[in-house]
C-alpha cells in the first residue's frame, strides 16, 4: 500500500447551529483519485475548503504528505485547487496565468518559461501560451486551470466541481480528459461532486457525503453492488426503492410487504427483524423483463406490471411500469438488443429479479415516507 | 413632395435633435462658446485704450514671470500630491466597503462617506479652520494634553492644504473605487492566494490590475477637482497657498486684466488635459473605459 497523500482526523466544522462537517476521518492513497459525492449541503465543499486552508476546522486535524496542515496558510500548503468558476486570472495571457504559481515561488523568468511552455505543451495548449483566457473554449480553460496548478507540482490537487458549468457533451469529453491527466501525471486529485456519475467513471476511490459525514467509502464498484446504507443505494445509481415492513425473514433474504400489499424479496444488510419498517432498492438493470411468464426464470417470484411510459435514452432507455394489482412504480432497464422497443403503455407485462442482487435495509428513521 | 421613408427618416432625425438639444445647448452656450471668446481674448493683447491687436504676449508674460509658472508647477504638484493621498486613503475605505462590509454595514459606511457631502464645501472648509485655527479646538485640545506648551496656528500650511483637498475629494476616489473592486471575484483572491501569492502579491497582480480602470477614473476626477479648486486652498492655505486659480481669479477680478486671466485658464486647461493623457498612456488605460467606471 502507498503512503497516505491526506489524512484527515476526526475534521469538524459548525457553522451557528449547523454541523457542516461532523467527526470525519479517511485517508488519501499517494497518486490515487479520490472523490468526495454528495449532494448540495452534504458539506464537500466546507471539507475542500478545510483542506485548501481557506477555512480552519474547529477540531481535528489534516494531513497532507504526513505534515499536519493546522496554522499553515493556503498558500503555504503543498495544495492547489482547481475552483469550480475555474478562477483563471483575465488581466493575464494564459502563459502568465500558468506561470503565476512560478513567479509566486521566486522561479527565475527563464526557468519559469521553460516549465510553463512545457506544461501548456503536455496539456496540449501549446501554442495558446500568448492568447487571452477569454479566446479559449470551456475546454481549454478547463486545461489551463489545471496546468496552472500542475506546474507546481503539488502533493494535493483539489478539484472543486470544475465540470459543474459545461455543457454535456464537453462534460463527457472533459470526465476522460481528467482521467488521462491524472494518470498521466500521478498526481493525487481530490475531486468533489454531485454528479455521481463523474465519481463513478473517474475515481479510484469515492466517499459518499451526507450531512457532514462519510455514508461509506469505496471503490465505485463497491458503491454501486454493495452499498452499505439506504442513502449510498438511493444516490449512487438509479434505483426503484420500495417502502414497507419486513414480513418474515429467510437466512439472509427478506420478504418485504409494502402498504398497498406487494411483496418482494431482498437480500438483507443490517439487523432486520419481522415486522420491522424496511426500505428495499432494486436496480433498473437487475429487473428482467418478459412478456410472457414462461420467458422469466423460474426459480424467482415473478411480478406482473402495466407499461406506464417509455423513456428512451439511447443506451440508457428504461421503462416505467406500475405493479399490476399495487399501482406501484417500478423502473426496469431495457435491453439494449432493442427486443422491447415496440412496448406500448398500458400493455401487461411480467417481470423479476434475483432477490440476491436487491437489497434491503432497517428504514431510517425520519425518511421512510419519502421516495427516492 | 417627399415620400413616406425620407419623411420617418426625417422625423426620427428631428425626435433625436430634441432629445439632445437640452445637453447640447448647455454645451454650446456655458462651455464652448465662453471657451471660444476666452480663447481669443487670450490671444491679443491690448496697445492703447480699447484697441487691441493680436499676440501671444500674455502666455509669453507667464513663461517669462517665475511668479506664474511657480504658482503653475507647485498647483499641479500639489494637485498629484492630494490625490496620490486620496488614493491611498480611498483605497482601504472602498475595500471595506466592497468586499468586507455585508448588507447594511456596507450602506452604513458608505453613507458615512457621503454625509459630509451634505453641507456646502465652503461650510465644510470653515468647519477645518474652527477646528485648526490657533485658538481653535484642535490645539487647544494639544495644550490641554500637555502634548504643546502654547497653541500652535494650524492653518496657512501645505499640509492643511492637502488636508482639506484630500477631505473634499474622498467621495469622488470612493466611488469608482468601489464600483471597479465590487466587480472582482472573489474567487480570483483565492485563486491567486491558493496558487502562494501573499496578501502583497494579490494585491499587486490581481486586485490593483483589476481595479485600474477605477483608480485612473478617480485620480482623473480629483486631480481635476483639485486642479481646479479655488475655496479650499484659499480658505486653509491663506496668503502662502500660491493656488494657481487665485492667479487666474486675482488676473479677471482685481486686475480686471481678462487677457492675462484668460491664457490662465488655458494653460490650466491644458495641463489637465496633459496630465490626464500621461495618466492614461502610463497605465495603459483607455479614457472610454475608464469613464464608463465613473
Amino acid at each position: 500500500m502507498n503512503a497516505a497523500d491526506l489524512v484527515a482526523t476526526a475534521v469538524s466544522k459548525r457553522f451557528a447551529d449547523h454541523v457542516a462537517v461532523d467527526a470525519l476521518s479517511f485517508s488519501v492513497e499517494h497518486g490515487s483519485f479520490f472523490s468526495i459525492l454528495g449532494p448540495s449541503g452534504c458539506g464537500k465543499t466546507t471539507l475542500l475548503r478545510m483542506i485548501a486552508g481557506f477555512i480552519a476546522p474547529d477540531s481535528g486535524d489534516i494531513a497532507i504528505g504526513g505534515r499536519s496542515m493546522r496554522d499553515v496558510a493556503p498558500n503555504r500548503r503543498p495544495v492547489n485547487m482547481v475552483f469550480q468558476q475555474l478562477a483563471l486570472f483575465p488581466m493575464m495571457s494564459v502563459g502568465e496565468n500558468v506561470a503565476f504559481g512560478l513567479a509566486r515561488r521566486g522561479v527565475a523568468r527563464a526557468e519559469r518559461r521553460r516549465r510553463t511552455d512545457a506544461m501548456l505543451e503536455r496539456v496540449g495548449l501549446a501554442a495558446a501560451a500568448g492568447k487571452r483566457v477569454d479566446e479559449l473554449s470551456g475546454g481549454q480553460r478547463q486545461r489551463v486551470a489545471i496546468a496552472r496548478s500542475l506546474v507546481l507540482e503539488p502533493t494535493l490537487l483539489l478539484l472543486d466541481e470544475p465540470l459543474g458549468a459545461l455543457d454535456l457533451k464537453l462534460r463527457e469529453h472533459m470526465k476522460i480528459e481528467l482521467k488521462q491527466l491524472q494518470a498521466a501525471f500521478g498526481t493525487t486529485f481530490v475531486y468533489i461532486t454531485h454528479d455521481q456519475s463523474e465519481a463513478l467513471v473517474l475515481s479510484d476511490h469515492v466517499g459518499v457525503m451526507n450531512q457532514g459525514r462519510f455514508e461509506q467509502q469505496g471503490t465505485p464498484q463497491d458503491l454501486y453492488y454493495r452499498p452499505q446504507t439506504p442513502f449510498v443505494a438511493g444516490f449512487v445509481g438509479a434505483n426503484n426503492r420500495i417502502v414497507g415492513r419486513a414480513a418474515d425473514t429467510h437466512g439472509n433474504e427478506v420478504r418485504i410487504t409494502t402498504a398497498e400489499g406487494w411483496s418482494i424479496h431482498a437480500r438483507g444488510h443490517g439487523p432486520i427483524a419481522p415486522g420491522d419498517a424496511v426500505e428495499a432498492f432494486v436496480r433498473p438493470e437487475v429487473a428482467i423483463l418478459a412478456r410472457r411468464p414462461d420467458d422469466l426464470p423460474r426459480d424467482r417470484p415473478a411480478h406482473a406490471g402495466v407499461v406506464q411510459s417509455l423513456l428512451f435514452d439511447g443506451a440508457n432507455s428504461a421503462v416505467l411500469l406500475r405493479e399490476a394489482r399495487t399501482r406501484r412504480e417500478f423502473r426496469i432497464a431495457l435491453p439494449q438488443t432493442g427486443q422491447f422497443s415496440d412496448l406500448k403503455p398500458e400493455e401487461s407485462v411480467m417481470f423479476s429479479f434475483d432477490p440476491e442482487r436487491a437489497v434491503c435495509f432497517p428504514a431510517r428513521s425520519g425518511t421512510a415516507g419519502q421516495d427516492a | 413632395m417627399p415620400d413616406a421613408p425620407t419623411l420617418s427618416r426625417w422625423r426620427r432625425r428631428l425626435s433625436l435633435g430634441l432629445l439632445l438639444a437640452p445637453a447640447l445647448l448647455w454645451l454650446g452656450a456655458l462651455i464652448v462658446l465662453p471657451h471660444v471668446d476666452l480663447a481669443v481674448l487670450s490671444f491679443r493683447a491690448r496697445v492703447g485704450p480699447r484697441t487691441y491687436v493680436a499676440s501671444l504676449a500674455q502666455y509669453e508674460t507667464f513663461f517669462l514671470e517665475p511668479l506664474y509658472w511657480h504658482v503653475f508647477v507647485r498647483t499641479a504638484v500639489m494637485s498629484l500630491v492630494a490625490t496620490l493621498l486620496t488614493l491611498l486613503l480611498a483605497f482601504p475605505i472602498a475595500w471595506v466597503i466592497a468586499k468586507l462590509a455585508r448588507g447594511r454595514a456596507s450602506s452604513l459606511l458608505f453613507i458615512l462617506c457621503l454625509i459630509p457631502f451634505w453641507v456646502s464645501e465652503t461650510v465644510r472648509t470653515l468647519g477645518w479652520m474652527i477646528l485648526l485655527r490657533e485658538s481653535g479646538v484642535l490645539p487647544a485640545l494639544l495644550v490641554k494634553l500637555g502634548l504643546i506648551g502654547t497653541p500652535v496656528e494650524l492653518l496657512y500650511h501645505d499640509a492643511t492644504i492637502l488636508v482639506g483637498l484630500v477631505y473634499t475629494s474622498l467621495l469622488f476616489m470612493v466611488i469608482p473605487l468601489i464600483s471597479s473592486l465590487e466587480s472582482l471575484d472573489n474567487t480570483l483572491i483565492e485563486a491567486a492566494y491558493d496558487l502562494g501569492a501573499g496578501g502583497l502579491a494579490v494585491l499587486r497582480t490581481i486586485v490593483i490590475p483589476h481595479a485600474a480602470p477605477g483608480i485612473t477614473a478617480g485620480c482623473i476626477v480629483v486631480f481635476m477637482l483639485t486642479l481646479g479648486n479655488y475655496l479650499t486652498p484659499t480658505l486653509l492655505g491663506g496668503k502662502n497657498s500660491q493656488w494657481f486659480t487665485e492667479q487666474i481669479y486675482t488676473q479677471f477680478i482685481t486686475r480686471f486684466n481678462w487677457e492675462q486671466g484668460a491664457a490662465f485658464g488655458f494653460l490650466l486647461l491644458g495641463l489637465s488635459s496633459a496630465m490626464v493623457v500621461a495618466g492614461l498612456k502610463l497605465t495603459g488605460q483607455r479614457f472610454g473605459d475608464v469613464m464608463r467606471r465613473t
